[in-house]
């Protein structure tokens, strides 16, 4: 048994359309690097281009938004599950 | 070219918001069915605009929020298939902002509203590559054959 990553649906069509994976991990930030080596796709809608996780994604351990954690540096253990949780946003430009 | 069905009473529910929250901008989740054949919108979930800061020209929708149109969703027996925002005096088409801000996969509809008076409606998917937004067909239909 390790870590459950589960994957929101727009995201599915970068995981061969599976809803959650397993990874063994010992941080937020391990397990999410695992996901991206093993689906790159994944990566350019999970980071930005310097590396950090774009603003409109939100990830959880177990349910605790993992910016009021230690972020990335968060610690796991086998049977926690990570979900990464979009928010939405847009808008027309001009001031 | 990927299509978007709606009835006129889905549509219609579109504009109505975006004409309801001008100046600001109209938000919400847009549930139905995904299908080879196109998508259908079914039913809209209106969600409060959470750019407190600037919403004439910005929508926000919390992880909170969105958990709570994928509940809706899942409960109705569908499933979450984008969302609708409007564009107050300004045209029907995404923004960079949009853009840099968009998921793959989700409809994004936008309503253009002209001083109040809703207009264009247009619909658009994220390119793979995050680099542009494809057009995506809208097909209105009048409710009666409208599936259920």
């Amino acid at each position: 048994m390790g870590i459950t990553v589960e994957i929101p649906t727009p995201l599915r069509p970068f995981t061969g359309k599976q809803a959650s994976v397993e990874f063994n991990a010992a941080t937020v930030g391990d397990a999410l690097k695992q996901l991206t080596t093993t689906y790159a796709d994944l990566e350019k809608h999970l980071y930005t281009d310097e590396g950090r996780i774009r603003s409109f994604v939100t990830v959880y351990v177990n349910d605790e938004d993992i910016r009021y954690l230690q972020k990335e540096s968060t610690p796991i253990k086998d049977g926690d599950v990570i979900s990464i949780v979009p928010s939405i946003a847009g808008g027309r430009h001009n001031g | 070219m990927a299509i978007l069905r709606l009835s006129e009473q889905i549509a219609q529910g579109i504009r109505d918001f975006g004409a309801r929250d001008y100046p600001n901008e109209t938000c919400g989740a847009l549930l139905g069915t995904d299908r080879e054949d196109g998508r259908e919108v079914l039913a809209l979930l209106p969600l409060t605009n959470r750019r407190e800061d600037s919403p004439r020209n910005r929508f926000s929708i919390t992880p909170e929020d969105f958990r709570t149109a994928e509940r809706a969703a899942s409960e109705q027996g569908i499933e979450l298939l984008g969302w609708y925002h409007s564009h107050p005096d300004h045209p029907a088409r995404p923004s960079e902002f949009d853009r840099e801000h968009a998921w793959p996969w989700y409809s994004y509809v936008i309503v253009s509203v002209d001083t109040g008076k809703p207009q264009q409606m247009t619909s658009w998917l994220l390119a793979e590559d995050r680099s542009h937004f494809d057009f995506e067909e809208i097909v209105i239909r009048d409710s009666a054959s409208a599936a259920k």
